[in-house]
């Protein structure tokens, strides 16, 4: 008997490996993946063939049924999910490390710039963060002209799409009206490029209307760049500053996120018989599931994995107690639907006053959790609440957000859901899909853009219909690059393949400007 | 708002088709859009038909009504928001254009509603129907926004067919920012065919709109073979040019949505012939031809 049992567990073992070398097989073989890519999915593949890491039974279980979820980061986190280096440190300092001497000219400053971010890693293994770029390259341009700056910024523009092509690899600027961050927006409206990804940080009190409105026409023009709250996100961090990176998430500069994990919301309110039972039980389960499968992955980045030996954290591009901790939530839409029903009440969310107060409620409940658990190594011992936008496998409505097709006019939607934004300061976005009949009244999204962030919105994104950008949710795709991949010719693009996948799943392309939540895609 | 302010607007009411707290294509920026019912044209093409009638209480659009939204109270049409579920059955039940659904607003309901979205609002447009038609509101409405500090930075437009005297503009045009004005065709008996009113009124009125400084931009709806002849084409650009190279010219494609009768078997504009149109514009001398960004 014994025997039969140990061979049948071998059996399940070889069965596993074959599979797992199939799978290695069908990558390297895949027509569609240039080499790098073929690399960088094997590395991913064998990460996965680890065991993952010890879980309690009960958080096990719920990581299995998907109720909490850790984002396919991998059975053996061996890096942050995003760094934010300090790339000020190396523009003033050089690199001993890199072998770089400091920077004195602008190409210097530029090319300093691109060596560096070959060594930032991340969960895709590419920069998710790039620096707030003009603060980084303003003092370099003291006697560059207007000209020559706009063709050095195209060019980095070009080689940062070329060499590093994923739509997650982000760009900040603002809140000043620069030369650099004009030319950025311009350079970024004229090549109209999936990367990099761009924010614009906007201070009333700081920002020109001209330079917002420069953004805002950029927007009806090419769909980009995000516009930040930038009161409300320095108020939120400290001196040292915050940056903007991968989709919208918004973290410590000189730090980053060790991990993001996530609760389904919707799974949660499937096993609530009552909103009083998941207020009062299922929900403070799950997020204690859930904090205990974070602990789990924070412990093994920070004591097994050697990832702070870096020359990073000796250089001082990052600080070991800088990296925070993003804790997502998605699906309350879903949710807050389900709850509704329970309860024989036929509001939906998003649309009615009941439904919405629920909703505010989920959220508020969860920031309360998130602000009285005290965390190890992570920054200021607490973890960071994030609206969680969805990968490409996800049927539930992402984050906080109303669920497709059923989105009202762009104010309302605002108005909707301004609320949530207080309880999200690593980031929460929503995505408003504008008519192109924008396109002769660019002065309307300037004042949509002022009257979302007066409102509370951490940041304002939107997609106008009928650009060839699309932003699928924080990152961008060109919609001809989708077709082009579905005709399985491949894409340059890592991101192209997400978007791919968000169109089978939710038919990006039959409707126009429908916008899909994916953050990653799921390897597991 | 002082008391006293409160008491002189507080009488006028308007009867409202509809309001749209979000509008990006009703005047520049986005604006708080108010749809008049009742207009003194006909136009056999328009796009919102049951905007051009006023309720006369036949009481044909109540058994239309499956949710039970619509009785006859004292021989009038009452109407219950609550219930009804915007499927428009009553309005194509109603036999003279007209709408049961329509709901009266006072100025400080109107004013309410701006302070309510004015973080988002660049202004404020009456539509319709034809707005013109309830002046008395419109001039209210004007001077209240005009009066409150806090609603006194958003822009006052109307969006009108023109058929309105001199003496009437004369009012409306110190309280007035810009307006937004269709001729809906040159040849006067073509326009009287189309629309079942003369044209010279709205002629007249461009022209007193121009020399104010307050025309923000004609409008002109080109609909194959019937607006759009060489004809008709000669005379909006010399229309144009009498007003000055410098007006803002707005060409609408007609298109069927909503569109009833007859003129549902016609042609839609292509962009081919706006570009036509626009073309021969830009050639004698008009500098801004607004074509659309989407046909349908």
């Amino acid at each position: 008997m014994h025997d039969t049992l140990q061979n049948t567990s071998q059996m399940k073992d070889t069965l596993q490996m074959h599979e797992k070398l199939q799978k290695f097989r069908s990558i390297v073989n895949d027509p569609t993946l240039s080499s790098t890519q073929k690399a960088r999915y094997l590395s991913q593949e064998a990460e996965n063939a680890l065991p993952y890491l010890e879980l309690e039974p009960e958080v096990q279980e719920a990581l299995e049924q998907r109720v909490i979820c850790d984002m396919y980061e991998g059975h053996a986190p061996y890096k942050p999910r995003y760094v934010l280096p300090d790339y000020a440190v190396v523009l003033q300092k050089g690199s001993k490390y890199l072998e770089l001497p400091i920077p004195e000219t602008l190409d210097e400053a530029i090319s300093t710039l691109m060596i560096a971010y070959h060594h930032v890693p991340s969960v895709t293994g590419m920069p998710v963060y790039i620096g707030q770029l003009d603060d980084l390259l303003l003092p370099f341009c003291i006697d560059v002209s207007d000209e020559e700056l706009y063709q050095k910024i195209k060019m980095f523009w070009r080689y940062l799409d070329r060499t590093i092509p994923d739509a997650f690899m982000h760009a900040n600027i603002g809140p000043t009206d620069n030369r650099v961050a004009r030319a950025v927006l311009r350079v970024d409206a004229e090549l109209k490029q999936v990367a990099p990804n761009l924010t614009f940080f906007y201070d009333p009190d700081v920002s020109t209307d001209e330079i917002l409105s420069v953004a805002t026409n950029n927007i009806v023009e090419c769909s980009k760049p995000h516009i930040a709250n930038h009161p409300i996100h320095a108020k939120t961090f400290d001196e040292r500053g915050y940056g903007i990176v991968s989709c919208y998430n918004v973290l410590p500069v000189a730090g980053g996120s060790s991990t993001m994990t996530r609760i389904n919301l919707k799974k949660v309110a499937l096993r609530s018989d009552s909103e009083a039972h998941f207020f009062d039980e299922v929900l403070p389960r799950y997020i204690d599931l859930n904090f205990k499968l974070t602990e789990k992955r924070i412990a093994y980045l920070f004591e097994e994995s050697n990832f702070f030996n870096s020359f990073l954290v000796e250089e001082g591009w990052v600080e070991r107690d800088r990296f925070s901790m993003m804790y997502g939530i998605y699906a309350v839409a879903d949710a807050v639907n389900i709850l509704q029903k329970k309860h024989g009440r036929s509001g939906k969310y998003g649309f009615d006053q009941t439904a919405n107060a629920l909703g505010l409620k989920i959220s508020r409940v969860v920031a309360e959790a998130v602000e009285a658990r005290p965390m190890t190594n992570v920054w200021r011992g607490r973890a960071l609440l994030h609206s969680q936008a969805g990968i490409c496998t996800d049927t539930e409505t992402p984050g906080v957000r109303i669920p497709y097709g059923t989105e009202p006019d762009p104010v309302s939607h605002v108005q909707a859901l301004a609320a949530h934004h207080q309880y999200y300061p690593s980031g929460v976005s929503e995505i408003l899909t504008i008519d192109e009949t924008i396109k002769n009244n660019p002065q309307a999204l300037f004042q949509l853009c002022k009257g979302a962030l007066a409102s509370g919105f951490r940041e304002f994104s939107a997609n106008v219909a009928s650009n060839d950008l699309v932003r699928v949710t924080g990152y961008m795709i060109r919609l001809t690059d989708v077709e082009k991949f579905n005709d399985e010719k491949g894409s340059r693009t890592n991101t192209t393949a997400f978007g791919a996948e968000a169109v089978d799943t939710v038919g990006i392309l039959k409707r126009s400007p429908r916008v899909v939540g994916i953050e990653f895609q799921a390897t597991g | 708002m002082s008391p006293k302010g409160l008491a002189k607007t507080s009488q006028v009411q308007a009867t409202v088709s509809k309001i749209l707290t979000y509008s990006i294509c009703d005047g520049p920026g986005n604006r708080l859009v108010i749809f008049l019912q009742g207009c003194n044209f006909n136009c056999v093409t328009c796009h919102n038909p049951h905007t051009i009638g006023t309720c006369n209480n036949c009481g044909d659009c109540v058994p239309a009504c499956h949710v039970d939204a619509l009785s006859m109270v004292n021989g009038k049409i009452a109407f219950n928001p609550v219930n009804c579920d915007q499927c428009d059955a009553c309005l194509v039940a109603c036999p003279i254009s007209a709408n049961p659904m329509v709901q009266k607003y006072s100025v400080s309901d109107i004013l309410e509603l701006a302070r309510e979205y004015r973080p988002f609002l660049n202004g404020i447009t009456v539509s319709g129907g034809e707005a013109t038609l309830q002046l008395k509101f419109v001039l209210a409405l004007f001077q209240a926004v005009k009066d409150t500090p806090d609603l006194a930075h958003l822009t006052r437009f109307i969006d009108t067919n023109g058929h309105l005297g001199p003496q009437s503009w004369e009012r409306l045009l110190p309280v007035t920012d810009g307006v937004m004005l269709d001729v809906k065709a040159f040849d006067p008996s073509l326009h009287f065919h189309m629309t079942k009113q003369d044209n010279k009124k709205s002629m007249q009125s461009a022209k007193i709109l121009q020399a104010a400084g307050k025309l923000f931009e004609l409008r002109f709806l080109a609909i194959p073979g019937h607006t759009d002849s060489a004809g008709e084409l000669e005379k909006l650009t010399e229309f144009v040019l009498s007003l000055g190279k410098d007006i803002r010219v707005k060409l609408n494609a007609f298109q069927h949505h909503g569109v009833r009768g007859e003129p549902l078997n016609w042609e839609k504009m292509p962009k081919s012939g706006i570009e036509h149109i626009a073309a021969h514009l830009r050639r004698a001398g008009v500098a801004d031809v607004i074509t659309p960004a989407v046909y349908t």
